[in-house]
């Protein structure tokens, strides 16, 4: 394909120059659609999935987790639990993979990495930027940030400036995630769009563009504080950015569903999304993850069901 | 990682029990057939037979006529709130069983299970509720103050969609007090039989439904007969007007649902991955046995290379296969007489220098299957751009204006239905008042749904069915 | 010394002209009482093909025409009538053998139809159309619109007033016609086709052709750019028969003779619905 929606990697550079040419890069973005694009993800809800693909995707899933906890009760106990579980999902089967990250807290970190070690595959993802509203001075969200980074995280969940985006002022979005990205220097960033808050889903494509014009190795749909946060229809069309993006740029740019992903059943239909949509090279925790907490548990006592052919129990998975 | 490979999900068939031979349904029950003969249908997926079905011929559609003619004194003079609850009785045990219906449906017909599940059925339902609701309301319709049935309705139905075109045709003719005799397809007449049982079931009074299965010639002798009132047929133009010069000259009522050849309008502003969704859905749908799939795509050419590329990167996920199995996009092709010309008509398309590319997409090796299939370059003179192909094979044409977009949109006999795709809401009603077609889906594509009225301009047909409109064709009154 | 009177030549009505007919035929029109009336234009094949293109492109503007301006236009045809009502009832009492009071009760039937029928151009979408409550996130609304060029037969014996009952609504409702008047009661029909000439409608909206009906309907029946027919004036079971299935080639849009319709009786909206279609529109709802 030689032009992806009538643009050229040119017109990207070109897109950021000024604050019109960034509005107008954005709103020459084609529509989505609300009826076309939540029956398209609803179909894809559809895909049964069955016997051994099951079991891969259950074990791909589990792989793509963010293990998260953000409350104001967070404590060192409560983030060691975290990192434990995060390492052996199931006490019970040692085949169960790892989770791909926890994500914390800014000050939680040093506890992170001090449960998981310095040498563990499992990455430490913090949020920052007055997480979760966003709702702090540029130089407060920056420090946020190198705290978190200084303490050690590997990827930083930035919240975009959703009353910036709202109220039409994009370039201080775009500057913003700048900064951000410039003050991670080797940290991954995520920046989440809080989807829930942009209301359409014209919305959630121009900021999803936005993010990646702006430096983001990762989007990300929602904090977990706001409701409806990562459903299949804002998924869906996330998705179809990364791929576009992908076909203009030949860059991956990863994708992190966030809150409300609570069942097998949901984790699944995610995967299923990524598989017809931008397609395998996303099928890899490297650039699709899963924000959640509640979730691996319903992952291992569906893992273990196909196991061991019958249903299994709250008490047979552990509870932090 | 490699894409992820969908484990097979079959539907079971044990909610299924099939008997080894059908016969008619005549005043209630079913009978031999007056000549003895029977003839196999079966499973276009697999070829396997499913079952033997009697041949309908003159004599049996005499005698059906006639049930549904001693049927009529009593049921048109049943009370219209009398005559509704038979009809929901209907609704209610169709959706009761309706994954054995769904099922069943795909196993004789070869569509995906998820849309026989999904739509076909569930539509088929729906209907018999919608119109179980008219019954008694039948002078509000808008019709007249006195709106009378029109008598026996002889009622002939296509393949491609057996129940939920005998739903179309079943629930508004007995809702306005009519009986009928309705000949399913030829290959697609279990779900139609399986439908016996369900008016056995409501205790629907013998004789208001009849069914007689058979070949063309049943069909021919259900329209030809003196004692039918009114024909309703779908299927194709080419037999849909042997049947008006049939009914010429008699002072039979004649509703007819026909081919089209629908144009599907994609503007260089519109949603775009909403737009190559609906292009797949549009000619994808059903295997393409849709008469009012978008066969044709018209786009407009500032935008057409990239359609077409994000429209094949798309097909390349359609998952064509086992009916049965719950993630199979595409089925089978219904029989070896429309797989051959589905391929004529692509070979044509080949000859006359449009450009072919299907997905790549294994078929089974037993059944009739055809790969999903788009031919670019495609002028209005080619054949593919003019004549119903009936199957999963679209023809992309473009345009450079609205003007341009209308006027080959309308270039046609046809005039079922089109598709316009456009963000601009002021485009979408111009577009709608110009083109000549009986449904037009703006940002969006084969939507049915009961209460909505549906029928074509030209040699599509008349008459309409569904909705307000969809009782015309049954009653007798002051404004019909 | 008397004057002499300066008689009419009687000719086709086509595209807003009157022209004689092509083949350069003409017939002997008698009164009621047997006596010669005038010579009426023998209309052809090819001036009932020069109809039909008339018709076809008038359908797109009337079409699209707004329902206040047809109404109007359709009323301004009972305005002209109502003006020429003189010779519309020495035409009406020559071909039909009226009384000069049955002959103008006549002529008021006819233009109160006329009358009628005006006002229904700008209802027909609110009484005939619906919006439809589908299932899920959908506005979905049914209109009617015209379906095109209609071929009418018009009845034998009642010259105007049938002529009137079967044509206006089929133009009020957006559609073009093309009419084969009454072939032995012709006059009125031209009188009043200038009536229509002075009325505004636009050149083409109705053509009427004089002449015989076996000879002329055929052809009407079986030309593919007619959408619909009206066979009303077809006495005769054999040719209505071979009319109705000629005019299955493109699967036109078709009414019978019905032998117990009453002219004189209000009519209802069987005339005006026969030649729409119902036009469904959908679309979602979505923010």
């Amino acid at each position: 394909m030689t032009l992806v929606l009538g643009i050229s990697d040119s017109d990207l550079a070109a897109a950021t120059g000024s604050d019109a040419a960034l509005r107008r890069f954005l709103f020459g973005l084609p529509g989505v659609d609300q009826v076309g694009a939540e029956a398209r993800a609803a179909a894809l809800g559809t895909r049964s999935i069955k016997a051994q693909t099951k079991r891969d995707m259950i074990d791909l899933a589990i792989s793509m987790i963010d293990l998260t906890t953000l409350e104001g009760a967070d404590t060192p106990g409560k983030v060691n639990a975290l990192c434990v579980k995060a390492q052996h999902p199931d006490p019970t089967d040692q085949s169960a993979p790892h989770t791909a990250a926890v994500c914390v807290y800014g000050d939680m970190v040093p506890y992170a990495l001090q449960a998981l070690g310095p040498d563990s595959p499992i990455r430490i993802a913090a949020v920052a930027t007055a997480f979760p509203s966003g709702r702090a001075s540029l130089d407060v969200k920056i420090l946020d940030v190198r705290d978190a980074v200084a303490n050690g995280a590997h990827e930083i969940d930035m919240v975009i400036d959703r009353g910036a985006f709202l109220s039409g002022r994009y370039m201080q979005v775009f500057e913003e995630i700048q900064a951000v990205k410039q003050a991670c220097e080797h940290a991954h960033l995520k920046v989440i769009l809080e989807t829930g808050e942009l209301q359409t889903y014209d919305n959630v494509r121009r900021a999803s563009w936005l993010a990646m014009l702006a430096g983001a190795d990762f989007i990300k749909t929602s904090t977990g504080k706001v409701q409806p946060a990562a459903t299949a229809p804002v998924v869906l069309v996330m998705l179809e950015a990364v791929r576009d993006w992908h076909a203009i740029t030949g860059k991956h740019i990863g994708m992190k569903p966030a809150g409300g992903i609570r069942t097998t059943k949901d984790a699944l239909k995610m995967l299923v999304l990524v598989n017809e949509i931008p397609g395998e090279d996303w099928l890899s925790p490297d650039l699709f993850r899963i924000g959640a907490s509640t979730l691996l548990n319903d992952l291992l006592l569906q893992r273990q069901r196909l196991r061991d052919g019958g249903y299994s129990g709250p008490n047979y998975v552990t509870v932090d | 990682m490699a894409r992820i490979e969908y484990a097979p999900a079959p539907e079971s068939r044990a909610v299924v029990k099939l008997r080894r031979q059908y016969g008619l349904f005549i005043d209630g029950e079913f009978v031999e057939p007056a000549s003895g003969e029977y003839y196999a249908t079966i499973n276009p997926a697999d070829e396997s037979p499913l079952a033997l079905i009697a041949e309908g011929g003159e004599a049996d559609v005499d005698r059906a006529v006639r049930a549904a003619r001693r049927a009529f004194t009593k049921w048109s003079k049943l009370s219209g709130a009398e005559r509704a609850k038979y009809i929901y009785r209907i609704a209610r045990i169709l959706q009761e069983r309706a994954r054995e219906f769904a099922v069943l449906e795909s196993m004789n017909n070869g569509k995906p299970i998820k849309e026989s599940r999904d739509v076909d059925i569930p539509l088929v339902a729906a209907h018999f509720f919608h119109y179980a609701g008219w019954a008694d309301k039948l002078e509000y319709a808008g019709f007249g103050p006195n709106p009378r049935p029109v008598g026996v309705a002889g009622q002939v139905i296509p393949w491609n969609f057996p129940l939920l075109m005998l739903s179309w045709k079943i629930a508004p003719a007995l809702a306005c007090g009519n009986t009928v005799v309705l000949k399913p397809a030829q290959t697609t007449p279990l779900t139609a039989l399986l439908f016996a049982e369900v008016c056995q079931q409501a205790e629907l009074p013998a004789g208001v439904v009849n069914i007689v299965t058979g070949h063309n010639q049943t069909g021919a002798a259900v329209v030809a007969h003196k004692g039918v009132d009114k024909v309703a047929f779908t299927g194709s133009t080419a037999v849909g007007r042997q049947i008006a010069e049939t009914v010429a000259g008699t002072r039979k009522r004649l509703t007819l649902e026909l081919g089209g050849k629908g144009a599907n309008i994609v503007f260089d502003d519109a949603a775009m991955d909403q737009a190559v969704e609906g292009i797949v859905n549009g000619i994808y749908f059903n295997q393409g046995h849709v008469c009012c799939a978008g066969s044709r795509l018209l786009v407009q050419e500032s935008v057409a290379e990239e359609v077409v590329a994000r429209l094949k990167r798309r097909m390349q996920t359609l998952r064509v296969g086992d009916p049965l199995d719950k993630n199979t996009d595409v089925g089978a092709i219904n029989s070896a007489a429309q797989l051959a010309r589905i391929s004529e008509l692509s070979d044509s398309g080949s000859t006359e220098g449009a450009e072919r590319w299907s997905s790549d997409c294994a078929l089974p090796d037993k059944g009739f299957w055809f790969a999903p299939t788009v031919f670019t370059n495609v002028s209005q003179a080619h054949r593919i751009a003019r004549e119903e192909i009936f199957g999963p094979v679209l023809s992309v044409l473009t345009f450079r204006t609205p003007a341009e977009a209308i006027e080959k949109a309308n270039n046609t006999q046809y005039g079922l239905a089109a598709g316009i795709w456009t963000e601009k809401g002021s485009l979408i009603l111009k577009m709608a008042s110009e083109l000549r077609a009986g449904i037009v889906w703006a940002n969006t594509y084969n939507k049915f749904d009961p209460a909505s009225p549906f029928g074509g301009y030209k040699e599509s047909g008349y008459g309409r069915e569904g909705g307000r409109q969809g009782l015309a064709g049954y009653l007798e009154a002051d404004h019909v | 010394m008397s004057r002499i009177d300066v008689r009419k030549t009687y000719k086709l009505y086509i595209n807003g002209a009157f022209p004689r007919s092509e083949s350069g035929r003409s017939y002997e029109v008698l009164d009621a009482g047997g006596r010669f009336a005038a010579n009426a234009a023998l209309a052809s094949r090819k001036d009932a093909r020069d109809a039909v293109v008339a018709a076809r492109s008038a359908f797109k503007g009337w079409s699209h025409a707004n329902a206040y301006l047809r109404g109007q236009i359709v009323y301004r045809i009972a305005e002209v009538m109502e003006s020429r009502r003189a010779q519309l009832v020495a035409d009406v009492m020559a071909c039909e053998g009226l009384t000069e009071a049955r002959a103008k009760r006549v002529l008021d039937a006819a233009i109160d139809r006329v009358v009628w029928y005006a006002g229904w151009a700008d209802k027909l979408p609110a009484v005939l159309g619906n919006a439809n409550a589908v299932s899920g996130p959908f506005f979905n609304f049914s209109v009617p619109e015209p379906s095109g060029v209609i071929a009418i037969v018009a009845p034998e014996a009642s010259s105007l007033l049938a002529l009137v009952s079967v044509t206006i609504p089929v133009v009020v409702a957006g559609n073009t016609c093309v009419v084969v008047t009454s072939r032995t009661r012709p006059l009125p029909a031209i009188t009043w086709a200038e009536c229509l000439a002075t009325s505004d409608l636009p050149n083409g909206v109705v053509n009427l052709l004089t002449g015989d009906h076996a000879e002329i309907a055929p052809w009407l029946a079986s030309h593919k750019d007619v959408d619909g027919i009206d066979l009303s004036g077809v006495e005769d079971a054999a040719l209505a028969r071979s009319l109705e299935a000629a005019a299955a080639v493109n699967l036109k849009r078709f009414a019978r003779h019905d032998a117990e319709e009453d002219w004189a009786v209000r009519p209802n909206l069987r005339r005006l619905s026969r030649f729409l279609e119902t036009k469904t529109i959908l679309q979602p709802i979505g923010v």
